[in-house]
């Protein structure tokens, strides 16, 4: 099928602000060519921006997820371009489905392989309470295994809750200071899941 | 196969026969597509053997059932093969319907029939555009997949739900179909068709898809009805086994339409019986939507059997008319007892026949229900298709089988 | 000449004679109870016999019955003559204690799986099948989950109060 081809030589003048959005700079103090801030926050910002998702899908949520990275609502605008299913090179576990107890091993294990610092966003209600199913075989609720920073309802939940629930791990990453992965209260944390 | 020729690698003779490694392929490897797991001893590229694990998300669909009045199984059986959550609701609907005797009027077999057909559909446009995905086509993916919001869209407009749909009820559906949903279907079959053949001649004759494709995977249909195939697959194989057409269920006898069969059961003659099924599909609606649009008056407003017992009363009724919230209570609380019987239901659902055993002793839940899941029953024949054949044709084998982790496991 | 129950009863009732009983026709679909020892013979003749010629395994499924003593585990088979579109069903029954019943896996290479199946579910030894063990359940697993006696929720829970969710 044929389709008219267009050359950009005459390109209208988009209007940035429009099209772009860009971050908003982080709070600090500006002088003649200089700009000081926390670096907490700079890193915070570039983090939260350039976040790697990985997806560990195992049922329905993951088949929303496909919806939700496919061209209709797109989750690479939120940064995450790159969909990994390395879970080095990640720095968020997607968790999409129901988890049943052959797979929470395999779940730790994911989260394990995985380098700090990292985040977990449970999405659907069987990763978050095992949901209709409770059963002999599926597990409660990931955060038995694993810590959990956001959770996502809905069985499956719509695109769009996904992509808050995207956003809400965002404004945590942004917020977040370099060294709370070193303070006592998140090594208890860690410690309550057994993980050194 | 052709041969393998090692020209640039000098190894002593015979080390390439004695030297295997062992691969493991899942649970959660991004070409797996769902969780499974495969343990492969391959030599080189070839693959010797393989095994199977499965039961990753085993969520005993089947003893959730023995708990539940029938109405409440509906909401599992979307979860069986997520991706065309209608058609499992409507085979359900239907095994309750054969048990507990309910007619249902032309006009709602015609209704469910645009929406087993639309399920279908979605069903069959994941599968071909996953099996593009594991061929190097990312494109036919993201292209194709803001087309089957459009059929989500219908869903939505009928039922309130997306994926995991619960569609329709005992009887027929819950309410009418709105103008705003057939005018949403006119769109679907106004746009799709043009998609379809894009879609289409990305990878039909592709050069590269089907070199791809062509021999890998491929089984003869004797061994596939040994191992119990249906549905697309056993039709790539040749035989002509359609449920729509052997046991018609929902009027299907009242349409005209063919069975696409391939010759040699291989990948690329599963995805080209998944895409002529689509055309197919596209013609069953066209079909029953004409012949919906002849309902006038008040046939027009008939979406369900007048059946009482089984089918929820209106919730404006529930609240202003007796006899309506005394069926509503019955129904909702599982008040009523089915009838004893044993039946067997089975419709053609994306992956094949999906039956439903259900056993009944006469209480308010089944004694016994047992799904038939397509899936798993051909999921066995994976190691005779892909032991002598390529890693990388095995992973495009797994996606054209279309194995749907929920279904497998149930 | 169109295949009918009515043929199929015949045929079998004179092979098998008191091996098989209990033959209705629930939803048209004709059904009978063959004895344990006879499953095989029984799966072999109607594949084998060119009239009968049921030679696709479309289900095989397990049921438990605690009320029937000495017969609390049944095995269902779904066979389908796909050339003259003909399904029937027979039931074999077994004891609990012994549950003994011979595979068909040889026959049909479907009944594999489902028979790991069955065994994961309710914990019948299929005699001669070529890899029994559990399936979908961890192998861990030191019950058979679908049996009648077993309850449905997971037993090690804490978070959800019992009495809340109606089964205190």
């Amino acid at each position: 099928m044929s389709r008219p081809v267009r050359f950009n030589i005459h390109p209208i003048e988009a209007n940035l602000s429009d099209a772009i959005s860009v971050a908003e700079a982080p709070q600090g103090y500006s002088g003649e060519g200089f700009f000081t801030s926390r670096l907490s926050d700079v890193v915070g910002m570039a983090r939260k921006n350039s976040l790697w998702p990985l997806p560990f899908a195992t049922s329905c949520c993951g088949i929303e997820f496909m919806a939700t990275m496919g061209s209709h609502y797109d989750l690479a605008r939120f940064g995450s371009e790159r969909v990994g299913f390395s879970p080095r090179q990640c720095d968020l576990l997607m968790v999409m489905g129901t988890i049943s107890k052959k797979m929470g091993p395999v779940l730790r294990q994911v989260y394990l392989q995985m380098a700090e610092p990292r985040w977990v966003l449970s999405v659907g209600a069987c990763a978050c309470s095992g949901g209709i199913f409770d059963t002999y075989s599926v597990l409660q609720g990931i955060d038995q295994v694993i810590p959990v920073d956001v959770y996502v309802p809905g069985c499956p939940p719509r695109p769009e809750a996904i992509l808050d629930g995207f956003m809400k791990i965002q404004e945590l990453v942004g917020m977040e200071s370099i060294r709370r992965r070193n303070s006592e209260q998140y090594k208890a944390l860690m410690n309550s899941y057994g993980i050194e | 196969m052709t041969e393998n020729h090692q020209h640039n690698i000098k190894l002593p003779e015979g080390s390439i026969e004695k030297q295997t490694t062992t691969l493991n392929v899942g649970p959660t490897h991004p070409a797996t597509h769902g969780v499974f797991q495969n343990i492969m001893e391959l030599d080189g590229e070839q693959i010797v053997s393989t095994e199977q694990t499965v039961g990753y998300i085993h969520r005993a669909f089947e003893k959730l059932a023995e708990r539940r009045p029938l109405y409440q199984v509906t909401p599992i059986t979307d979860r069986l093969n997520y991706c065309s959550s209608p058609l499992n609701n409507m085979g359900w609907h239907l095994t309750c319907e054969k048990l507990l005797g309910v007619k249902t009027p032309k006009r709602v077999d015609y209704l469910r029939i645009i929406i087993m057909e639309l399920a279908r559909i979605s069903d069959h446009l994941i599968c071909n555009s996953i099996v593009g995905v594991d061929t190097g086509a990312y494109t036919g993916f993201l292209y194709v997949m803001q087309y089957r919001e459009l059929i989500y869209e219908i869903y939505e407009e009928v039922c309130g739900s997306r994926l995991t749909t619960n569609i329709g009820r005992i009887g027929g559906f819950e309410r009418n179909f709105t103008n705003t949903a057939f005018t949403k279907l006119e769109r679907f079959l106004k746009e799709y068709p043009k998609v379809l053949k894009e879609f289409e001649s990305l990878f039909a004759r592709n050069r590269i898809f089907m070199e791809r494709t062509i021999g890998g995977g491929a089984i003869s249909a004797e061994r596939a009805l040994n191992y119990g195939f249906t549905g697309p697959n056993l039709r790539a194989a040749g035989v002509d086994y359609d449920v729509r057409v052997h046991t018609p269920y929902s009027s299907y006898e009242d349409f005209n339409f063919s069975i696409p069969v391939g010759k040699t059961g291989d990948n690329y003659d599963r995805f080209l019986v998944r895409n002529e099924e689509m055309w197919q599909s596209l013609s069953i609606i066209e079909q029953a939507y004409k012949k919906v649009q002849e309902f006038k008056g008040a046939d027009a407003e008939i979406f369900h059997a007048d059946v009482p017992e089984y089918y929820l009363p209106e919730k404006e009724d529930v609240y202003t008319k007796m006899e309506a919230l005394i069926w509503h209570f019955k129904i909702i609380m599982g008040e009523i007892d089915l009838p004893k019987g044993e039946v067997y239901h089975s419709i053609e659902a994306g992956n094949g026949e999906l039956g439903f055993y259900l056993i009944s002793d006469g209480g308010r839940t089944p004694f016994r229900l047992h799904f038939r899941r397509p899936c798993f029953i051909y999921y066995q024949a994976y190691p005779e298709l892909v032991t002598g054949g390529m890693l990388s044709d095995a992973i495009v084998t797994m996606s054209s089988l279309n194995l749907i982790a929920g279904e497998l496991d149930a | 000449m169109a295949l009918t129950n009515e043929h199929i009863q015949k045929r079998i009732s004179e092979k098998f004679g008191e091996f098989v009983s209990d033959f209705a026709e629930p939803y048209g679909m004709l059904s009978f109870t063959v004895s344990k020892a006879y499953n095989l013979k029984v799966l072999q003749f109607l594949y084998d016999e060119a009239d009968l010629n049921f030679r696709f395994l479309t289900d095989l499924c397990g049921v438990n019955y605690p009320d029937l003593v000495d017969s609390e585990l049944a095995v269902v088979y779904h066979l389908h003559n796909l050339q003259e579109n003909m399904r029937i069903r027979f039931t074999v029954y077994t004891s609990i204690a012994f549950p003994d019943v011979f595979t068909a896996s040889k026959l049909f290479s479907s009944a594999n799986w489902m028979e790991r199946e069955t065994y994961d579910f309710y914990g019948v030894n299929f005699l001669g099948h070529p890899n029994l063990k559990r399936i979908l359940n961890v192998d861990e697993m030191d019950y058979f989950p679908l049996r009648k006696e077993y309850p449905l929720e997971d037993q090690t829970r804490i978070d959800k109060d019992d009495e809340m969710f109606g089964r205190g």
